[in-house]
């Protein structure tokens, strides 16, 4: 299982809110951890997200999996920061990642893509005028969010043959697999998307109701 | 029905189809042959997802080279590998996605999807992630997607490839007394019997086209 993305059901005050607002709150949320620089402020937005969590009973075998990422994140970027900007800046930066992408990750777990890609959709509708469709920008959010488990998945798979073959230390073992296969998803998943009538930009010249009438 | 008037077509210097001449008014019509015979190429013609170098198709009298999204809502493909198909992240999603360019309104997607998965044996498995399911679940979880959309003709290329004999079965179940019309691509030459038509590729060419019987005798000494 991946460390982000993957709805988990539940029925929390957070599971219940509309993912709309959720999302509005996501991006402002994210924003504001940029804007900040007080490690105390960033301490408190990480508390909060933390306290996200607990109201919203995730459980503990998936927080520890980001947990885990987490970690393993900001252990690199705090070195490289406190080697290139010193101690504390390198503790802001990994504040923000830590609250920026700990509400992201709650953000996805509280939240079904279904309802994403539908408030992604009611939120752009008023750009169908210029142009914008709403139905396939939700898609590729939808889409976006489902492909951060699916390549985490892939990532798994290919870590696990590769330890079989005892090269679990070796980078071409990993990355040349990884890459095949991510590709071969991404042509997949184009091919099973326009199998599904996604590929298809605009109104075909004949339509549906021709086409109905055509086949019976 | 389903037409391929002189279909040729090639993958650089190969040539995967070669003049293929059908008309398929048969309610349940079958494709065997080896592997690289064509079958693949033919199925994807039919929704447009591949167009043919030479020759044209017709389904009920629609070209899909120049109708593709119009031929495509009417015709739904299953593909050998549910992963590659499955495009959501939970099993009740991915059905209700299938219907977000349909007549259902939004409010009633849910459930109509819960209705569909219980039609296919995956009551309670809405919320599940989609991917953790079985193999032979989630290949059902794909024919349910697809026929969610009431399509008018069903391809399925090697659906069973990935399965176990007992799912094999289950999935050929499904298929029974569907009022689609049906194309199936497979190796598993036991889930033919009921079929209307069976027609042998190899090496693009159609070699035999008869009922299943004399078309599969055809095929197995293709094979020796």
């Amino acid at each position: 299982m991946s460390a982000f993305g993957l709805h988990e059901p539940g029925s929390s005050v957070l599971h219940r809110a509309p993912a709309g607002p959720s999302l509005l709150f996501v991006l402002v949320f994210a924003a504001t951890t940029v804007a900040l620089s007080s490690p105390w402020w960033l301490g408190g937005a990480c508390a909060l997200v933390a306290a996200g969590f607990l109201v919203a009973r995730i459980p503990l075998r998936r927080v520890w999996p980001l947990l885990r990422t987490l970690a393993l994140l900001v252990v690199l970027i705090l070195a490289v920061q406190w080697w290139f900007l010193g101690p504390a800046q390198a503790l802001v930066v990994c504040l923000r990642i830590v609250a920026a992408l700990g509400v992201a990750s709650l953000f996805t777990l509280v939240t079904r893509v279904e309802d994403l890609v539908d408030a992604v959709e009611r939120a752009l509708g008023p750009l169908r005028r210029f142009g914008v469709d709403p139905e396939r920008v939700g898609v590729v959010v939808g889409l976006t969010v489902q492909a951060v488990g699916t390549l985490a998945g892939i990532a798994g798979s290919v870590r696990e043959a590769a330890r079989a073959r005892g090269a679990e230390r070796s980078i071409t073992a990993f990355a040349v697999p990884f890459v095949v296969r991510t590709l071969r998803y991404a042509d997949e998943l184009g091919e099973a998307l326009a199998a599904r009538g996604w590929g298809d930009r605009g109104a075909d010249d004949v339509t549906r109701a021709d086409t109905r009438s055509n086949f019976n | 029905m389903i037409e391929f008037e002189g279909v040729g077509h090639r993958f650089g210097e190969r040539v995967v189809l070669d003049g293929v001449d059908l008309r398929l008014t048969q309610h349940r019509v079958a494709f065997v042959g080896a592997n690289g015979s064509g079958k693949s190429t033919l199925a994807r013609m039919v929704n447009g997802l591949v167009v043919p170098e030479t020759g044209r198709v017709l389904v009920d009298g629609v070209d899909p080279a120049r109708h593709g999204p119009a031929v495509r809502r009417r015709v739904g493909f299953v593909f050998t590998d549910p992963d590659s198909q499955i495009v959501m992240p939970t099993a009740g999603e991915d059905v209700a996605f299938s219907l977000r360019r349909s007549d259902v309104p939004r409010r009633d997607r849910a459930a109509r999807a819960a209705r569909a998965l219980a039609e296919f044996g995956l009551d309670g498995y809405a919320e599940h992630p989609a991917h953790q399911l079985s193999g032979g679940q989630k290949q059902l979880l794909a024919l349910c997607a697809v026929l969610v959309g009431d399509p008018d003709v069903l391809v399925c290329d090697e659906p069973t490839t990935l399965l176990d004999l007992r799912n094999k079965r289950r999935f050929a179940e499904r298929l029974t007394g569907l009022r689609q019309q049906v194309l199936m691509l497979t190796h598993d030459l036991d889930l033919l019997d009921d079929f209307d038509r069976v027609v042998v590729l190899d090496g693009g060419k159609v070699v035999a086209d008869d009922e299943p019987g004399p078309a599969i005798a055809h095929y197995r000494d293709l094979c020796r």
